[in-house]
């Protein structure tokens, strides 16, 4: 008489050395993410306009993250797919005010905000002492939440979060090319912001 | 028609601080930066304003942030 082999099964030793497998990868993944939530952080505070917002977004985006760790690829970038995560729920929420074409005013230059600056103070304020001087840290802060949303979410990315702009095109889910174009016209709002609030 | 060497030096400032400039324009803005000090200026101010902004922008997590983050972790896909 034969063996039954019953194939359906697996071994019990099989089936704990796989859980077991699984519970270490889960939990790399988590320390992983883990070590990145201050870059997250960072992010989101500058995408919402106060802090307690911010914090709700980024315990938002972990308990997704943990939810869905296994659609995570290792070995891709873990950054990106938590703050793709973090821009989804962000227009989820409804933060973001609209998706239409932005319309900011962008009549100006790049070099818009220095040659304000030198004709109020002469060629020598653009140095780098006298720049820190006129520009105070919360006009900076307050300029960059007055840019449209579809502007100020790259340059956060790009000029704050330190993404490339294939990551910030990537995270946002647009082509290369918007994330560029977007990302010109948000530092020359943000200049134009700037010139407005801290020269004037 | 071309650009004034400044207002062409203007057009690629941005991607010559992001350093996404082709190796000819490169050398085209460099060459004009090292002749330029209107231009010199301008750089320095650019170069300075990013770092400033960066600065100025970045807010450390607050103090308890991480405590309720490891308090998600081991989160069912059902919860």
């Amino acid at each position: 008489m034969g063996t039954v082999v019953r194939m359906s099964e697996p071994e019990p030793a099989t089936e704990a050395r796989r859980i077991a497998a699984e519970a270490r990868d889960r939990a790399r993944f988590e320390e992983e993410a883990l070590a990145l939530a201050d870059q997250v952080y960072r992010v989101a505070r500058r995408l919402v306009g106060a802090r307690e917002e911010a914090e709700d977004l980024v315990q938002e985006t972990y308990a997704r993250a943990f939810r869905s760790w296994r659609s995570f690829t290792p070995g891709t970038n873990m950054r990106a797919w938590l703050l793709r995560i973090l821009t989804n729920l962000n227009v989820d929420r409804g933060r973001r005010i609209q998706r239409t074409p932005p319309t900011q005013s962008l009549e100006e230059t790049d070099y818009f905000l220095a040659n304000k600056v030198a004709s109020a103070a002469g060629e020598e304020a653009l140095e780098e002492d006298l720049v820190v001087e006129r520009l105070s840290q919360d006009s900076v802060v307050h300029a960059l939440s007055e840019i449209q949303p579809q502007f100020r979410e790259v340059v956060v990315l790009v000029d704050i979060g330190d993404f490339t702009y294939a990551d910030a095109a990537q995270i946002l889910d647009v082509p290369i090319g918007t994330v560029m174009s977007r990302l010109h016209r948000g530092r020359r709002a943000l200049k134009q912001k700037l010139a407005e609030e801290a020269l004037t | 028609m071309s650009l004034d060497p400044c207002d062409r030096c203007e057009e690629l400032m941005q991607d010559f601080l992001d350093r996404t400039l082709t190796d000819q324009e490169w050398k085209e803005a460099e060459t004009h930066l090292l002749g330029c000090e209107y231009c010199a200026r301008r750089y320095r101010f650019e170069e300075t304003l990013r770092r400033y902004v960066k600065l100025s922008a970045v807010e450390r997590m607050p103090p308890g942030l991480m405590a309720k983050l490891e308090e998600l972790r081991g989160l069912d896909a059902t919860a």
